[in-house]
């Protein structure tokens, strides 16, 4: 299972979100040791919410490194919010985690 | 003649009506099947721009221009010389400009420049880190779309072990 780690922590009146997901990230270019190309498998589109509410919407290729990680920060963000993280890559896989801030 | 139109009127109403009714039923049925999922909409990335092989043609299918104005409110941090081009950490601040729209991360000499967009709403402080990529030397750019407009900033990363290798 693809898991979504996901640390929000609250510092100077905004909220740094910090996320490490877990995914191979094959930009289709590579090969294995057989010559083969190994196909492309990404994740496409990651989405932050806060309280529901979609704050960020990125879309990413293969040239991410392999377990993405990313950080982005919110204002008005309050102790007790909830904050999500789901992707989507071009497989059509998906997966998803979220974290109370404290 | 107004006869005529007056008792075909009604069957295209009726056809039209028939019409709606399917199309509205199919959607109920979709939805109803799980097939239309909220918000995570597939179909909404950018492959064109994705596929690019050259940083003009990428940002042209991102912005639709390639005018990117140079500017020191976009703070690029990159490592100088990356020895493992697998993983190269690149942060990017834009919080000198207002109203920005997206924070992009392009590695020019990548056989697809564009790395990755981050598009923010109002509420979010215009900053994001991640790591990415990169398959030789060469110039990352950050570009920042605000009112409009197209900042930039490009620092020169050494890559030791490329990261797109094999």
């Amino acid at each position: 299972m693809s898991e979504v780690k996901i640390r929000a922590a609250l510092k100077d009146g905004k909220c740094e979100v910090k996320a490490l997901l877990t995914h191979p990230m094959e930009t289709g270019r590579r090969k294995d040791p057989a010559g083969n190309l190994i196909p492309a498998h990404h994740i496409q589109t990651v989405e932050l919410l806060h309280n529901g509410n979609l704050m960020v919407e990125a879309d990413w290729g293969g040239a991410i490194s392999t377990n993405p990680f990313f950080s982005v920060s919110l204002n008005d963000v309050a102790s007790g919010d909830t904050i999500e993280v789901r992707w989507v890559d071009n497989k059509g896989e998906t997966s998803s985690g979220s974290v109370k801030v404290k | 003649l107004t006869e005529e139109h007056e008792t075909v009127k009604p069957q295209q109403q009726r056809r039209l009506f028939i019409k709606g009714t399917l199309a509205g039923g199919a959607v109920v049925a979709a939805a109803g099947l799980g097939l239309i999922q909220p918000r995570l909409v597939l179909a909404a990335w950018p492959t064109d721009a994705f596929h690019s092989n050259s940083l003009e043609e990428a940002l042209n299918k991102v912005f639709g221009s390639s005018t990117l104005e140079a500017s020191d409110k976009v703070v690029l941090k990159a490592p100088g010389i990356a020895e493992n081009g697998a993983v190269v950490p690149i942060s990017i601040n834009a919080e000198q400009l207002e109203n920005v729209e997206s924070i992009s991360i392009f590695s020019e000499k990548n056989p697809t420049p564009l790395v990755a967009r981050f598009k923010l709403k109002p509420g979010c402080v215009p900053e994001v880190s991640t790591r990415i990529k990169m398959g030789e030397s060469g110039d990352v750019i950050a570009v920042v779309q605000a009112g409009g407009k197209l900042y930039s900033a490009t620092t020169n990363v050494k890559v030791t072990v490329g990261g797109c290798g094999g």
